[in-house]
């Protein structure tokens, strides 16, 4: 089957694009970019004036199947993603089983086989049911298909026991992805330690039970030579020293997610639990730090760190409310409005942070327009605005940070493996 | 509300009042266990005019309460204003005592049931009252008043209003009609 | 009197409230103390309605406090009191919540160990919420009630200087201090150990100090907090005898303040651990007025919720007004 995508403004970072061409898509792959490419017997998507770029590629994202699809499933979390313009997700490994034997990878690899409704990668636990105690089998991981390695939701504490995960990674060829938290300092906090916290009678996480994680996971990376991922950048001091980690020519990148560059801690004010994560929204001067990094580059990529939970776990006391957003739908969006409708990044540099720089992070051929790469693309009208609205959420759970929040930049088409998979409003 | 008619002026509401005090006195004898209760606002200033009237005519004192029945009203939900709770102040045993009960304007009639039901959580008069500048009409309950300056015929939708000197700057009883 | 309108059917807390509001209430409350001195110390003013105490913590004092009120208006009182622990596997807060809807309750005084929980459940629930305390938010009628006491012995709260001593971190009963006094002009002054100053703590309109002579030395008046070591167990908490010599109220530190300075406690006492029998029993405690304008407050809060849910109502009937 051929696609022409004609007259819209192509951006891909990759090849340094940015003007007004025509796609040809050929069986699933990218077979020409140019200027008016003659219409030969092939379905044509007229997109003047819309922008036409690689389909989002997603590095945090909980999908929670198997184990908890009275959350989400391989299927809603992947429709919910085609709908937010992304077409590869690293799926995080807090599932049940976690994903930390090649057996639970089999078990996960056949749902998506089944179910997955666009490129599914798989993040294994680093230590085994992700209790920070026994490593996983590094290398038969990786054979098995897992593309990066995280016990996402809860650090490694043991620092030989991390040092470890770090040295296997690398003779294996496999990405460390940290998620930082000190849990004997956060433990029991439920939001950003400070004047909100302290306002609303809220148990506070402080800002060191991060960025101490942060300084601390690069420094056993660097001494054992490997690299590391840092997940879900929350606050300035982490910023700093990823900064000075990077200056230094440490093999260190990081992620943050839209909520921490678009809220601040204000917004738990009501104890609206879809305002609690982990890490916490933290404040003003933070969001400011994490815009800065995204322009510095300090941070490469934006992930949603999509965590979705049922009413039952979010309609509670703020103390007992399960920590996570939903952020699918929303993060692409939310890139347009707060950073390039701002001026903050250019749309190339947006483009770079959601699909370029999480490919190459992943060391996954995804991310780019370039002729003979995979036809993964989305096609935006980046002026169109929308509300979230709750009842229009496709992800199986609503908890969104976002709800009735006014968005700027609508995906109009989702391709997927060089199929239209989505077309605003009706999935296919 | 629209001023429609005054019905009585300063000086016709001092004659009437002093007229009201004469009756109070002839009926009770005199001013031995009398005592005055007004009901909040304009009845308590009402009740003090009549506890002055009273003494021009006897040269004594009688003690004066002040009531405020907010808290045993039946249709608070259906008052335009939120109701502001006010002091009641009986610095006195009304127990046995000849008590006059005193408010501007009889209507529905449910005030001054209201007004019975408070004085009776404070003791057991011999005997209660009801004095009251103005009788319009249209009871709703049994009830009527002992001592009445006059009887104001009205329809339903006209008010009544009185005016006094100490809460609106004059005297007066103007019949008006809601807008 | 004050004149604005009372249009809120929950108390939630006074971080929110207007000046005009706490005033209202104050002054509500004034009326209603004239009644518990009565023969016959009860008025109908609530008839027919029915208040339920739903208590996820225990609390004898609040929980009486309100059943005395209610029933002083003549309201019915249902007593409920939930073990925590049942309830994080079963029902949810919601759940307590709309039964007791269903059950055609009007008023529900809610104690809970969890802060927000009464504005999750207010949101909920198209009763009349009243906040006895969430975690470690706010406690508003106890604030009220002490602020009452202050105006009733002082004359005025304007200009006063209130220093609150104690586990400042984990109070509830000193944040709506704090928000109630800064509102009516009163300066606050927070005395505690500096682990017990919460971070962020700017927030607040209010003076920190860690030296209670200090603090003493202006205060017209003294709020003590009840300390409760037993709390918590991970943060830091100082050593009982050390606290006690370095922050407890004691006879000699009371000489040395104003002469007239009011002690305050909200109860339960710990005699001998933030302030001393002589004090507690002493000419300057208010403890046991505080316990007796309690209820007075607690009338007025009662009575302004539930008659601005009744117009509430009346006003979705479309119950036309009438005068």
């Amino acid at each position: 089957m051929r696609l022409l995508i004609k007259n819209g403004r192509v951006i891909d970072p990759a090849s340094k694009t940015d003007e007004i061409l025509d796609v040809l898509i050929d069986n699933s792959r990218i077979a020409n970019i140019s200027k008016d490419i003659k219409n030969g017997s092939s379905q044509i998507i007229d997109a003047t004036g819309k922008i036409i770029i690689p389909g989002i590629v997603d590095m945090h994202v909980h999908l929670r199947e198997p184990g908890r699809e009275d959350k989400e499933t391989v299927l809603t979390g992947t429709l919910a993603a085609l709908k937010g313009g992304v077409t590869s997700v690293l799926a995080m490994a807090n599932t049940n089983p976690a994903m930390d034997c090649p057996e639970s990878l089999d078990i996960l690899k056949q749902i998506i086989k089944k179910s997955a409704k666009c490129n599914v990668y798989i993040c294994a636990a680093i230590t085994k049911k992700r209790q920070g105690r026994e490593l996983v089998n590094i290398a038969r991981l990786k054979k098995s298909g897992a593309v990066a390695l995280s016990d996402d939701g809860v650090s490694v504490d043991e620092k030989v026991l991390f040092s470890k995960a770090v040295k296997k990674a690398k003779q294996s060829g496999i990405l460390i992805i940290c998620h930082c938290e000190d849990l004997r300092l956060s433990g029991g906090g439920v939001m950003n330690l400070g004047a909100v916290s302290t306002r609303l009678g809220l148990k506070g996480i402080p800002r060191e039970s991060e960025y101490k994680r942060v300084e601390r996971d690069i420094i056993l990376a660097k001494e054992t030579l490997g690299s590391v991922h840092i997940a879900h950048v929350s606050c300035k001091e982490s910023v700093d020293i990823i900064a000075q980690a990077k200056k230094k020519g440490a093999k260190v990148t990081a992620e943050t997610a839209p909520h921490y560059f678009t809220l601040t801690e204000e917004a738990v004010s009501g104890y609206n639990t879809n305002m609690k994560m982990n890490p916490p929204l933290r404040t003003q001067a933070d969001r400011q730090a994490i815009i800065e990094g995204l322009k510095s580059g300090v941070i490469d990529a934006i992930a949603s760190d999509h965590a979705p939970h049922t009413v039952n776990e979010k309609d509670v006391e703020f103390d007992r409310a399960e920590f996570g957003t939903i952020g699918l739908e929303t993060s692409l969006s939310l890139g347009i409005t707060e950073l390039v409708d701002k001026n903050i990044l250019t749309w190339p540099e947006l483009v770079k942070k959601f699909c370029l720089n999480p490919s190459k992070i992943l060391k996954i051929d995804k991310g780019t327009l370039r002729a003979g790469a995979d036809a993964d693309i989305a096609i935006v009208s980046a002026d169109k605005e929308w509300t979230v609205d709750k009842k229009a959420l496709i992800s199986k759970s609503k908890n969104s940070s976002f709800l009735g929040r006014k968005l700027k930049g609508i995906v109009e088409y989702t391709i997927c493996r060089g199929e239209i998979v989505y077309k605003y409003g009706i999935h296919r | 509300m629209k001023d429609k008619a005054q019905v009585l002026d300063q000086e016709t509401i001092s004659r009437t009042l002093m007229r009201i005090a004469h009756e109070i006195l002839e009926k009770n004898k005199g001013t031995d266990d009398l005592c005055l209760v007004g009901i909040r606002n304009r009845g308590v200033y009402l009740a003090n005019r009549l506890a002055e009237c009273i003494r021009k005519i006897e040269g004594k004192d009688v003690l004066v309460g002040a009531l405020d029945i907010t808290l045993y009203r039946d249709d608070l939900t259906l008052i335009a204003e939120q109701p502001i709770v006010h002091k009641t102040e009986i610095d006195f045993d009304i127990n046995d005592k000849n008590l006059i009960l005193v408010d501007d304007v009889l209507f529905t009639g449910r005030t001054i049931r209201a007004a019975l039901d408070a004085l009776i959580d404070f003791g057991r008069p011999r005997s209660i009252q009801l004095a009251v500048l103005v009788d319009r009409g249209h009871r709703e309950l049994p009830i009527r008043a002992d001592f009445a300056g006059k009887n104001i015929p009205t329809s339903a939708n006209e008010r009544v209003e009185v005016r006094l000197e100490e809460t609106d700057g004059k005297d007066e009883v103007v019949l008006g009609e809601d807008d | 009197m004050t004149n604005t309108a009372w249009t809120r059917k929950d108390l939630l807390g006074l971080e929110d409230l207007s000046r005009e509001e706490i005033e209202l209430i104050l002054a509500t409350a004034e009326t209603f103390k004239e009644v518990s001195t009565r023969e016959i110390k009860k008025v109908p003013a609530l008839r027919g309605k029915t208040v339920v105490n739903l208590f996820f913590e225990p609390s004898t004092r609040t929980r009486v406090s309100f059943e005395v009120a209610a029933k002083r208006l003549s309201a019915d009182v249902i007593n409920i009191a939930v073990e925590t622990s049942s309830v994080k596997k079963g029902e949810t807060l919601i759940d307590t919540g709309t039964n007791i809807q269903a059950l055609k309750a009007d008023i529900i005084v809610m104690r809970h160990n969890c802060s927000g929980a009464a504005q999750v459940f207010a949101q909920h629930v198209d009763l009349s919420v009243v906040n006895a305390g969430d975690g470690w938010h706010e406690h508003p009628t106890q604030a009220l009630l002490d602020i009452f006491t202050l105006k009733e012995k002082l004359g005025k709260i304007e200009g006063l200087n209130v220093t609150i001593v104690g586990d400042i971190a984990h109070s509830r009963v000193a944040r709506s201090n704090i928000w109630g006094l800064s509102k009516l002009g009163a300066k606050v002054t927070v005395c505690a150990p500096k682990m017990l100053i919460p971070a962020g703590f700017e927030v607040f309109p209010a003076q920190v100090t860690h030296n209670l002579d200090e603090a003493l030395a202006k205060a017209d008046a003294v709020n003590v907090l009840r300390m409760q070591f037993e709390r918590d167990g991970q943060t830091a908490f100082p050593e009982q005898m050390e606290y006690f010599r370095n922050f407890g109220i004691t006879e000699e530190r009371i000489a040395k303040a104003k002469k007239n300075i009011l002690v305050m406690h909200p109860g339960p006492l710990n005699r001998g651990i933030e302030i001393s029998s002589e004090v507690a029993d002493g000419q300057n405690s208010v403890i046991l007025e505080q316990v007796t304008n309690g209820i007075a407050v607690r009338m007025a809060v009662l009575f302004l919720v539930a008659q601005a849910r009744d117009r509430k109502n009346a006003i979705a009937n479309k119950k036309r007004p009438r005068n």
